[in-house]
């Protein structure tokens, strides 16, 4: 090995300065090692420790809970389609429209949520009360509300810029795999059809119609124009 | 040969090919349901039978019979240059080999059919007995009176272990040819590899047991065997030899960590990657019945065959040395079924171990393979040959008193056996009960909602 170095360093004496390959230092085996057998008993042996315990525990059925014990020692396979790991709690599902208490959706069509939207794939049409209605003036409705669930990156945006809490993607689904790409585009009795994980279509927030004691701000009769 | 005698044969002959054959297509159940027991998964599980409307999943043995079915019904693919005849008799050669090498190997002592059971007059009516043999000389052929002892192999050929050899060198044949004719550079390279890698080790595998035959004094299988139960079993007596002859047998089956012929990650798969089908599937199963057949070979060799410690042919004797304890004569045809019944228990056992080597080595590099054959294994055995006969002379010189010690020695490896498999099986025994301690929540809202929930929805296929 030196006299190979040597004959490399006369034969070409530039390397000598610029030495660019660094030699690894090999690993010293003591003879325990180098004759195999020892360290082949001790792998079987944590080999024997995982299968003992781990044919125990199917056996008796006591295996770790995938979700709760995920990090115990044993199986935690989730056997999925029996077993799902639960969401999140903030996980961006399926988006849903929130119900007022008539079961009419709390969008007020202001286009806030699709304005927001970077992937464009929110539509709305808003329509206005018809005359005599109190809430006429005070707010529109959606007449067409249609998400394109193929479009959408559940970025989230939508429900943070809505100002009526109309939008939201506490439903805990993920979007289904479909046969046909027409079968992702939601419409608004299907948005308005899902329930959000506490199996509602209410939201915390409260909501206060025009002409009620507790809606904010002016109305008709407190107008000052 | 007689009519009865063609009636036993019959009989040897299937209980041999349904334990290979089924023992292989279980060690294909085994191989993927223990390695997930092995590295903390749930395995195979998903072949279902549909019953009465119950599902039976029998915890995934229902796959090897979904592997046949699929085996048989995809396309038998053949590569376009291949040669057609060679192609198609490889995994023949392969599966035949292993076959005719199971004919040699004893599966219990011989059996005198005339003492299985006798019809005697007692009491004024006729009752049937089941009568108990000798230990030594019961059983000699008496063609007059129409005794033939029936020896408990296909064949009980007298150069036993050398046609064991010849048959298992066979198998590298199969191996070459798949290669060589399915057109396939990968083909090709792995069949060059096998070649190799089987003749380097068929040396080790032969010469490790020159010494077991110079202790046994005979190479006839069952001779082996019942010299063992009557002094010490082949693993006290050539440890050495009994740990070569394991490593090159594994060699031979081409397993991890001896795989370079199929070397997933360098050869596809090696000598068999053109083939599908039922064709693939023999390649297959020969593997594994190469399994079988090396374990039976270790139980036979070294692991004592049919014998349990301090049980013969007429009963349980308790001895050591020149003392004898405690004798109780027990019928011969329950010492037939216990033997083979012992027999394919120490096969399984041994097919178990295998897995265990299988799942947790990794494989050798090329290089690394014939460095530990021809320079470690190799001299090694030679080395073991030279001791032995060095041994072997001495005591022959030595007298009597030197036998008699060797033989207080056996009964006392004897002993040391029984002890160890009645502490190992009462470790699991006893691991079976109690309970791991599992208190450690994860923190997290999914964790909080499985808990709420009592749990993660619980699996129908738990085992």
């Amino acid at each position: 090995m030196r006299s190979a170095i040597a004959i490399m360093n006369t034969t070409f004496p530039k390397k000598q300065s610029q030495a660019k390959v660094a030699p690894v230092p090999r690993v010293a085996h003591d003879f325990r090692e180098k004759s195999y057998l020892p360290e082949i008993l001790a792998g079987v042996g944590v080999s024997m420790k995982h299968f003992f315990t781990n044919t125990k525990d199917m056996l008796k059925g006591q295996r770790p809970d995938p979700v709760m014990e995920r990090l115990d020692e044993g199986i935690s396979t989730i056997s999925y389609p029996e077993q799902k790991r639960p969401y999140p709690e903030r996980f961006r599902g399926i988006h849903r429209l929130t119900l007022r208490e008539d079961n009419s959706p709390r969008c007020v069509a202001c286009l806030c949520c699709s304005t927001a939207c970077p992937a464009q794939c929110i539509f709305i049409e808003a329509g206005e009360y018809p005359e005599g209605d109190k809430r006429r003036g005070y707010e529109r409705f959606p007449v067409k509300f249609v998400i394109d669930e193929l479009r959408c990156i559940f970025c989230g945006y939508c429900v943070e810029a809505c100002p009526c809490d109309a939008i939201r993607m506490d439903t805990g689904k993920h979007a289904v795999p479909y046969d046909s790409r027409d079968q992702f585009i939601y419409g608004k009795e299907l948005l308005m059809a899902f329930e959000g994980r506490d199996g509602t279509h209410a939201t915390e927030n409260p909501r206060h119609e025009p002409g009620e004691a507790t809606h904010p701000g002016i109305d008709r009769d407190h107008s000052h124009h | 040969m007689t009519g009865m005698q063609v009636v036993w044969t019959l009989i040897k002959i299937l209980v041999m090919l349904a334990v290979v054959v089924n023992l292989a297509a279980i060690l294909t159940w085994y191989d993927r349901r223990g390695s997930a027991m092995m590295q903390d998964r749930v395995g195979p599980n998903r072949a279902v039978f549909k019953l009465f409307g119950q599902e039976i999943r029998l915890a995934g043995l229902l796959h090897p019979a979904a592997d046949g079915i699929k085996f048989f019904t995809k396309e038998d693919f053949l590569p376009p240059k291949a040669d057609k005849l060679l192609f198609g008799i490889a995994p023949i050669l392969a599966v035949a080999s292993v076959l005719a090498l199971v004919a040699t190997i004893p599966f219990a002592d011989t059996v005198c059919p005339n003492s299985l059971w006798r019809t005697v007059t007692r009491d004024g009516g006729p009752m049937t007995i089941f009568p108990a043999v000798q230990r030594f000389g019961s059983c000699v052929a008496d063609p007059k009176n129409g005794v033939f002892p029936i020896e408990m192999s296909v064949a009980a050929l007298n150069v036993g272990i050398l046609y064991v050899f010849a048959i298992a060198g066979q198998g590298i044949i199969g191996a070459a040819i798949a290669g060589w004719s399915s057109d396939n550079k990968f083909s090709l390279m792995g069949a060059l590899r096998a070649a190799s890698q089987m003749v380097s080790y068929e040396v080790t595998l032969g010469m490790s047991l020159i010494g077991a035959m110079m202790v046994y004094g005979s190479v006839r299988l069952d001779d082996m065997v019942r010299w063992q139960g009557e002094n010490a079993w082949g693993i006290f007596v050539q440890p050495l030899a009994f740990f070569l002859f394991f490593a090159s047998s594994v060699a031979e089956t081409k397993r991890i960590p001896f795989d370079c012929p199929e070397a997933e990650s360098e050869l596809v798969s090696g000598y068999f990657t053109e083939y599908s089908g039922m064709k693939f599937g023999m390649f297959y199963l020969a593997e594994y019945m190469e399994v079988v057949t090396s374990s039976m070979l270790l139980v036979t060799i070294f692991l004592g065959g049919w014998q349990v410690p301090f049980i013969h042919r007429d009963g349980i004797t308790l001895e050591l040395g020149a003392m004898r304890f405690a004798h109780l004569a027990l019928p011969h045809i329950w010492m037939t079924i216990l033997g083979a019944l012992v027999f394919f228990g120490k096969v399984i056992l041994m097919c178990w171990l295998q897995a265990f080597v299988r799942w947790s080595l990794p494989r050798f590099r090329y290089d690394q393979l014939m460095r530990l054959g021809w320079k470690i294994l190799l001299p090694a055995s030679l080395a073991n040959i030279l001791v032995t006969g060095t041994v072997t002379l001495a005591i022959d010189k030595a007298g009597p008193a030197a036998s008699d010690a060797l033989r207080l020695a056996g009964h006392i490896t004897q002993a040391f056996v029984a002890v160890v498999v009645i502490y190992y099986v009462g470790r699991v025994v006893v691991g079976m009960f109690g309970r791991r301690p599992k208190d450690r929540f994860v923190v997290g809202s999914s964790a909080d909602q499985a808990n709420s929930a009592g749990g993660t929805t619980s699996s129908p296929m738990q085992a």
